[in-house]
C-alpha cells in the first residue's frame, strides 16, 4: 500500500499566543509541534506499511519552520517526503489548502491518503473530507481502525457518546484519523541518521498557485474570548490554597 | 423574493437529534437580524415525521429530501442529495449542527458545489449588513470573526451548545411541509457502513456522580493518577479523566469526559491539569461548580472556570488532600 500522510506544524498546545499587529493572525515566534492526531495517522501508516508493505510518504504546506515535522515522520521510518514550502500556504483556507495538496501530488498514485481529523490551530475538520472530492475518492472520518480487505478497506469511525461504526470501502481512499487510534513509536537514533537521507521533494507555491484561487472565508479579527463567566482567583502559596479550596467546598459549595 | 436561510436539521434512524433545536435557534436569531426568510430540511428515507414534528417552530417551510438511499447515512448520498436540493432551493445560507455526521459530509457536500463552509462557529454578527461567523481557533485559546469571500450558498455548521435549543421559538401556526424526492443514482454510494455500536457495557456511569476529580495530560504521567485518586477518595468523589489520559490506557474508557465520553452534571467538578478542549468541555459544562487547577493561565478551561488555580497541581493537590481529609475527620 502506498499511503500519504498529511502533517501539519501547529504551535505547541501551552504556547503563549500574541496577536500580530492586524490581529489577524498570530505572531510566529511561538515553539511549534506536529498536529496531534497526525501523528497518529503517520503511527497509523507505518504499521499498515509493515503489514502490507509499500511506501509511506508524508506532506506538509508551511514554512521552512514546518520541515521539522517532515524531518520527524522521516526518522519515524516515513519513506520520503514532500514540502509545500512557503509562508503563505498558512493562511490558506481548507479548501486552497487541499487543493494544494492535489496538485502537489497529481503525478502520484496512492492507496490511501491520511489527515487528521482536525488541525489544532485552524480546527476546520474539513481539509481531509475536501481532498477526497477534489480527487473524486470515497472518504471515511474519525477512524479508530483500519483493516485489508479483498475488496479495499474496513474502518471502524467513532460516533459521538461512545458509539462506533464499521464501514467497508473501495481504495483509493482519504481516511481522517483520530488521536488514540495507536501507540505512537519514538524515533529511534538509527531513524533520526537514517532519515538525513531520505529525500524531500520541495514544492514552490508557484508550482501550486495556478491551482489554487482567493480563499472563500477570511479571518476578519482575531481575538481573545471574552469571558462570560465569572471566576474567583485563589490565590496563595499552596497551603494557603488548599485552606481557601477547602473553605469554598465546606461553606459555599457544601460538598464537604 | 428575499434571501433565504435554510436550516438542515439532523436525523438519525428516523430520530431527530436534539442539538437541531439549537440550529433552528441559530437560524432564527439570523433570520431576525438579517429579515431573511427562515426554511428548513430534513434529508433521509422517508422523513416525513420529523419534518412534522420541526414545522411546530417559527418557520416559513419544511422540507422532507426523500429517497431510499438517504438511509442508512453515507456521505456520498446526503451530498448527493443535498447538493440536487440546495442548488435547487438556492438558499443564501446553509445552517447545520456541527456533529459528526455534518463534519463527515458537509466539506464534501460545499467542494462539490464550489463553496466553502465555515464550521464549528459559536455565534455570529451582523454588522453593517455584513455576516461574520465567531469560531474558536487554536483549541479555544483565540476566537476569530470569520467572513465568506464567496457566492452564496453558505455554509456554516453551529457548535454543540453554541444556542439554545429551548430557545427555538415556536410557530403562530405548523408550517407547510413539503416531500422534495431526490435523485441518488446507482453506484453513487461507494462506502457500505454497518450500525452503530457500543463497546463493552460501561462499568462506571458518571453520569450520577455529585462529586467528580477529573485528571488530564498535566498528570504527565501514569504513576501519578495515584495523587488524583487520592484526592477523589478524600473528597468521596468519583475519578474521571479527559481523553488522551484514556486513549493511554492509564485510566478505563468508561471514566472519559466529554464528546466521545460521558456527559456529566454534578456539583462539584474538579479539573487537574485539563486544558478546557471544547469536546471536553461539551461533557461537562453542565457541573454545578468548576474549580480548575491548571499551571496555563490562558488555558480555556478558566473561562467556565468558577474557581481558578493557576498553578503546579503537583504542589496544590499534596497539601489539599491533607485539608481535605482534616475537614472530613472534623477538623
Ligand atoms: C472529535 C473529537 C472528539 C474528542 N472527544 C473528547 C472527549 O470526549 N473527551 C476529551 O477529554 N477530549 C476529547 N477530544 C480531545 C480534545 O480535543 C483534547 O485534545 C483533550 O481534551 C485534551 O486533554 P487534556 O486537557 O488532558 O490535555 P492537554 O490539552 O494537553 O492539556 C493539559 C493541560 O495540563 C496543564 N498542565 C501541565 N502540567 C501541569 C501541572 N504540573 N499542573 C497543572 N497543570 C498542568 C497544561 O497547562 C494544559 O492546559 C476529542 C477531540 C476530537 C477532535
Ligand atoms: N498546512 C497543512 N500541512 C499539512 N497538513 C495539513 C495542513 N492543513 C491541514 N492539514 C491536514 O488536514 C487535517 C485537518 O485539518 P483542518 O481541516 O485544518 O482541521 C490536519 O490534521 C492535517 O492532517
Amino acid at each position: 500500500m502506498k499511503i500519504l500522510v498529511c502533517m501539519k506544524q501547529v504551535p505547541q498546545k501551552d504556547a503563549s499566543l500574541k496577536l500580530n499587529e492586524t490581529g489577524t493572525w498570530i505572531r510566529d515566534d511561538v515553539s511549534y509541534e506536529v498536529n496531534e492526531p497526525d501523528a497518529f495517522a503517520l503511527e497509523e501508516a507505518l504499521r499498515q506499511r509493515e503489514k502490507h508493505k509499500g511506501e509511506v510518504v508524508v506532506i506538509t504546506a508551511g514554512p521552512g519552520r514546518a520541515q521539522q515535522v517532515l524531518r520527524e515522520a522521516l526518522a519515524k521510518g516515513a519513506d520520503r517526503a514532500i514540502h509545500l514550502e512557503d509562508n503563505a500556504f498558512v493562511g490558506l483556507d481548507a479548501f486552497n489548502t487541499a487543493k494544494a495538496f492535489a496538485a502537489a501530488i497529481k503525478d502520484e498514485k496512492f492507496d490511501l491518503i491520511f489527515t487528521g481529523l482536525q488541525s489544532d490551530d485552524y480546527g476546520y475538520a474539513q481539509t481531509g473530507v475536501i481532498l477526497a472530492e477534489l480527487l473524486g475518492w470515497p472518504h471515511a472520518t474519525i477512524i479508530m481502525q483500519i483493516e485489508k480487505t479483498d475488496s479495499g478497506i474496513k474502518v471502524k469511525r467513532e460516533l459521538e457518546a461512545g458509539y462506533f461504526q464499521y464501514v467497508e470501502m473501495p481504495l483509493p481512499a482519504v481516511l481522517t484519523i483520530q488521536s488514540g487510534i495507536n501507540k505512537l513509536r519514538y524515533a529511534t537514533l538509527i531513524g533520526i541518521k537514517q532519515a538525513k537521507n531520505k529525500p524531500v521533494r520541495k514544492v514552490t507555491l508557484a508550482e501550486v498557485q495556478s491551482a489554487i484561487g482567493e480563499n472563500l472565508q477570511n479571518i476578519e479579527k482575531l481575538y481573545v474570548p471574552q469571558k462570560t463567566k465569572k471566576t474567583e482567583q485563589i490565590e496563595g502559596p499552596p497551603a494557603e490554597i488548599a485552606k481557601k479550596l477547602v473553605d469554598k467546598l465546606r461553606n459555599e459549595l457544601r460538598v464537604l | 423574493m428575499s434571501d433565504k436561510i435554510l436550516i438542515i436539521v439532523e436525523q438519525r434512524e428516523g430520530k431527530l437529534n436534539r442539538v437541531s433545536w439549537e440550529t433552528i435557534a441559530a437560524g432564527q436569531a439570523i433570520a431576525a437580524a438579517t429579515g431573511w426568510t427562515l426554511e428548513a430540511a430534513v434529508a433521509g428515507a422517508g422523513p416525513a415525521a420529523i419534518a412534522a414534528e420541526i414545522a411546530g417552530k417559527k418557520l416559513a417551510k419544511v422540507y422532507a429530501i426523500d429517497s431510499p438511499r438517504l438511509e442508512p447515512y453515507t456521505p456520498d448520498a446526503f451530498a448527493a442529495g443535498l447538493q440536487q436540493f440546495i442548488t435547487a432551493r438556492q438558499p443564501k445560507l446553509v445552517l447545520m449542527p456541527h456533529t459528526y455526521q455534518v463534519r463527515d459530509f458537509v466539506p464534501k457536500l460545499a467542494t462539490a458545489m464550489g463553496r466553502a463552509v465555515i464550521s464549528d462557529c459559536i455565534g455570529f454578527k451582523h454588522e453593517g449588513g455584513k455576516l461574520l461567523f465567531t469560531r474558536q481557533m487554536f483549541q479555544g485559546k483565540l476566537a476569530a470573526d470569520v467572513s465568506f469571500t464567496s457566492d452564496a450558498p453558505w455554509f456554516v455548521t453551529f457548535q454543540n451548545g453554541a444556542f439554545r435549543g429551548d430557545q427555538a421559538e415556536a410557530g403562530a401556526s405548523a408550517a407547510p411541509v413539503e416531500t422534495v424526492n431526490v435523485d441518488i443514482p446507482d453506484g453513487m454510494v461507494r462506502t457500505k457502513p454497518q450500525p452503530p455500536f457500543k463497546e463493552a457495557k460501561q462499568a462506571v456511569d458518571l453520569t450520577q456522580a455529585e462529586l467528580i476529580v477529573a485528571v488530564g495530560r498535566g498528570i504527565k504521567e501514569q504513576k501519578n493518577i495515584e495523587i488524583a485518586k487520592q484526592l477523589a477518595d478524600a473528597l468521596g468523589a468519583e475519578l474521571a479523566a479527559s481523553r488522551p489520559i484514556c486513549d493511554s490506557g492509564w485510566l478505563p474508557m468508561d471514566r472519559q469526559v466529554g464528546s466521545s465520553g460521558q456527559t456529566v452534571a454534578p456539583k462539584l467538578y474538579l479539573a487537574l491539569g485539563i486544558s478546557g478542549a471544547i469536546q471536553h468541555i461539551v461533557g461537562m459544562k453542565g457541573a454545578r461548580s468548576i474549580i480548575a487547577i491548571n499551571k496555563d493561565s490562558e488555558a480555556p478551561i478558566f473561562e467556565i472556570a468558577d474557581y481558578a488555580v493557576v498553578g503546579n497541581l503537583f504542589d496544590v493537590v499534596p497539601p489539599l488532600i491533607e485539608e481535605v481529609k482534616k475537614a472530613k475527620a472534623g477538623g
